[in-house]
């Protein structure tokens, strides 16, 4: 039986500084009106601001600083994410790259894709997508059809992904692709190659999300060539990078505060006479906050010890997408409004209104809900 | 897991699994203390696991007592460990000697209105005092009680309760719960202590808290090994989808119970947190809920009968989460503390440690 524990994380002296740091900066940044707080989730982004951060130092922070990276640690590195989003700060379009893309890259690119690619991404100029989802691969991911063929130097991937986010505002994607046909071992053959979006053979078209925003893609590859210098790992161990990827960014800040600005919102709106059945809800949030809030963080300890708490962070993204998808819904109870679709407004109105159109992708991004709990069913040993 | 936890842990499994048997269950809810229990748990010290070496302690920290306590709620141990942790640690706040054997504590003061009356040096006690747990097998019962509105620890004796009028009705766990009406009932101590309230309910809530961080671990133990076992339409019921998916939200209630107690834990080595208590209290609640309806869903009618041990858990579940404040005293306490607050000052506030 899986006894579980979340120790404690005393973070170091340098978090607690780095912390007022990024407080003092997004304050400077919202003073001057960068950006406007208790709109933005993380998946809100603004290439400018991004550069900004990338000044400050406050993106690739963990990496080395021959390719511009700050060597901090990783606790600093959540410190630093967790103020962004509780700040509200437009953070969406080197999300990805930040969280992912690089460390991939950093940990299993060639020397040139570092060298190239990671001092871009550091100063907040280079953003990534994922391209993993195929028109009949969603949560099966080994269902992927897209392939490539070698070729002289490199090789031609052909074949469509879907779902692809910010492709259209991206430099490069990542993509999940099959180099070898499907054996017995299905997760065997899927090979991870650096995708240049200014590619020839490829064409990006938008799918429109259900609020009529452009952020999904559609990305069709035609003999789209890749040089062996962009294949990311070995050719053939694509899976494990992948699944792996998946495991370190399903405990993070990301996870659970997607609709933290809809919560203080929420508060602000409730302030002045607040009832009896608000008071409650209010202190119910702040209480689940609180407690993923120490999940997470163990969770962040125990990976900067070299431990693999999979079942623990699996646990945070459960929990915590099934507490921001219920910010919306019980506050469109307690504060009299009819929400809006808008995405420029500040209007409560139209803070819930995004907050509930935006709230079925908080469970099935980086993989579904029911995904997630097979993998937490197998963690806890059924058989 | 630290040396000293590893041997606790090992001490309390040994004397539960020894002890806590379907007749000792069976018998204490018929009103029969489990002596023999209790003995073992005394033999090495463990209702003392609060109190320090000079107060004739076993040196163990705060942190180890909640541990002992978690596991001994983890086997559904029918007997007042938490309530003698409680008077233990309330007593040596109020400066009071802490006197041997079995102590319980008043457990929900709402309805008590306890009075220390006489003008003499040591005064009497009058008034209700509400659903004292093992009210009439504790050697002393610790209440708060007031005097010139002012708030004092007071020590009962054994003889003083058998002579006051009582009435024993039983919690859903079918554990003792006894309501004492005191006419100028003798004491034997007393002593000022301005915040005694306070600290018995948010000591009370934590030490709830965290049994029912136990009972939930073991309550998640017992649905995964009955559904790989259970073989409904050729396969162990473990294998079907719905099944699973239950279990993994079982495993996020016990997991974020386990979270949550140990942080308040954490801070309340000397006095209660109030807010990490109240977080506890009401997220570790809540998942009581959820989680005894999860775990009984999994065992069907199996674990609904007197047969299973799963309710020996789910009915301690069902009663601690309504002790010592239920889920709304306790959210209604953060929200007020986070309105207070105020939106801009929340974050602040969630990370200040």
């Amino acid at each position: 039986m899986h006894d579980f524990v979340f120790p404690a994380v005393s973070l170091p002296e340098s978090a607690s500084l780095l912390r007022q740091q990024v407080r003092d900066f997004l304050k400077k940044e919202r003073d001057a009106g960068t950006f406007t707080p208790r709109k933005n989730s993380w998946s809100d982004g603004d290439a400018e601001f991004s550069r900004k951060c990338g000044q400050a130092g406050y993106i690739g922070m963990v990496w080395p600083k021959k390719y511009g990276g700050q060597e901090r640690t990783a606790l600093d590195r959540y410190v630093m994410t967790e103020e962004m989003l509780a700040g509200g700060a437009p953070v969406g379009a080197h999300w990805v790259a930040d969280r992912q893309s690089g460390n991939q890259i950093l940990r299993h690119g060639s020397e040139r894709a570092r060298q190239l690619i990671l001092p871009q991404i550091a100063a907040g100029e280079c953003f990534f997508a994922i391209g993993m989802s195929e028109p009949d691969s969603g949560s099966d991911l080994a269902a992927v059809r897209t392939s490539a063929v070698k070729a002289e130097g490199g090789w031609k991937i052909t074949g469509t992904k879907v779902w692809t986010s910010s492709a259209h505002r991206a430099h490069y994607l990542i993509a999940l692709v099959r180099t070898a046909p499907k054996e017995e071992n299905r997760h065997a053959g899927m090979t991870q190659f650096i995708v240049d979006l200014k590619s020839p053979g490829l064409k990006l078209s938008p799918i429109l999300n259900i609020y009529g925003a452009h952020d999904w893609n559609e990305v069709v590859f035609d003999e789209c060539f890749v040089p062996d210098d962009m294949v990311v790992g070995e050719v053939g161990g694509g899976w494990n990078m992948v699944t792996s990827e998946l495991a370190f960014e399903r405990s993070g800040p990301d996870r659970f505060l997607s609709t933290y600005q809809l919560l203080l919102a929420s508060m602000e709106q409730l302030a002045e006479k607040p009832d009896a059945r608000s008071v409650n809800e209010i202190g119910r949030f702040v209480a689940h906050l609180t407690t993923l809030r120490r999940m997470s963080t163990s969770v962040a300890g125990m990976l900067t010890k070299g431990e693999k708490p999979i079942l623990e962070a699996a646990l945070v993204k459960d929990i915590g997408t099934a507490f921001e998808r219920e910010i919306p819904e019980i506050f469109r109870q307690l504060i009299p409004s009819e929400p809006l679709m808008d995405n420029e407004s500040l209007d409560f109105d139209a803070l819930l209104g995004m907050s509930t159109l935006k709230a079925p992708g908080f469970t099935i991004r980086g993989g579904t809900r029911e995904i997630l709990r097979g993998m937490i069913a197998k963690g806890l040993g059924l058989r | 897991m630290s040396d000293i936890r590893d041997d606790l842990e090992k001490t309390v499994d040994r004397i539960c699994e020894e002890h806590c048997l379907k007749e000792v269950f069976m018998s204490s809810e018929a009103g029969v203390w489990p002596q023999a229990l209790w003995q073992a748990l005394e033999e090495v010290g463990l209702p003392q696991a609060c109190l320090n070496e000079a107060q004739g302690g076993s040196g163990l920290s705060f942190e180890d007592a909640m541990f002992v306590l978690r596991r001994s709620a983890y086997h559904a141990a029918p007997v007042p460990l938490a309530e003698t942790f409680l008077a233990s640690r309330l007593l040596s706040a109020a400066g009071l000697k802490v006197p041997e054997g079995v102590l319980s504590v008043s457990v929900s003061h709402a309805k008590d209105s306890l009075e220390l009356n006489g003008s003499q040096s040591i005064p009497t006690l009058s008034g209700h005092a509400h659903r004292i747990p093992w009210g009439l097998s504790c050697d002393h019962l610790v209440v708060v009680a007031h005097r010139d509105e002012q708030p004092y620890v007071v020590l009962i004796e054994r003889e003083a309760l058998a002579q006051s009028r009582s009435e024993l009705v039983k919690n859903l766990a079918g554990e003792p719960r006894v309501q004492f009406d005191f006419t100028n009932a003798p004491i034997i101590a007393f002593a000022p202590l301005a915040d005694a309230q306070e600290r018995l309910l948010c000591e009370g809530a934590l030490m709830r808290s965290v049994q029912m961080a136990g009972a939930l671990q073991r309550s998640l133990g017992y649905s995964l090994q009955y559904a790989n076992d259970r073989v409904q339409f050729g396969r162990p019921i473990g294998k079907f989808q719905a099944v699973q998916h239950m279990l993994a939200v079982l495993a996020g209630h016990v997991a974020a119970s386990a979270a949550a107690a140990d942080a308040a834990i954490e801070l309340s080595s000397e006095a209660p947190e109030p807010f990490f208590v109240a977080v506890a209290k009401s997220r570790v609640g809540e998942a009581a809920g959820k989680g005894a309806e999860i775990a009984h869903q999994v065992h069907g009618a199996m674990g609904f009968t007197r047969e299973h041990n799963l309710h020996h858990l789910t009915r301690r579940l069902w009663s601690w989460r309504d002790e010592f404040g239920n889920e709304t005293h306790w959210q209604t306490r953060i929200g007020e503390m986070a309105l207070k607050q105020g939106a801009d000052n929340l974050w602040p506030f969630l990370t200040r440690l």
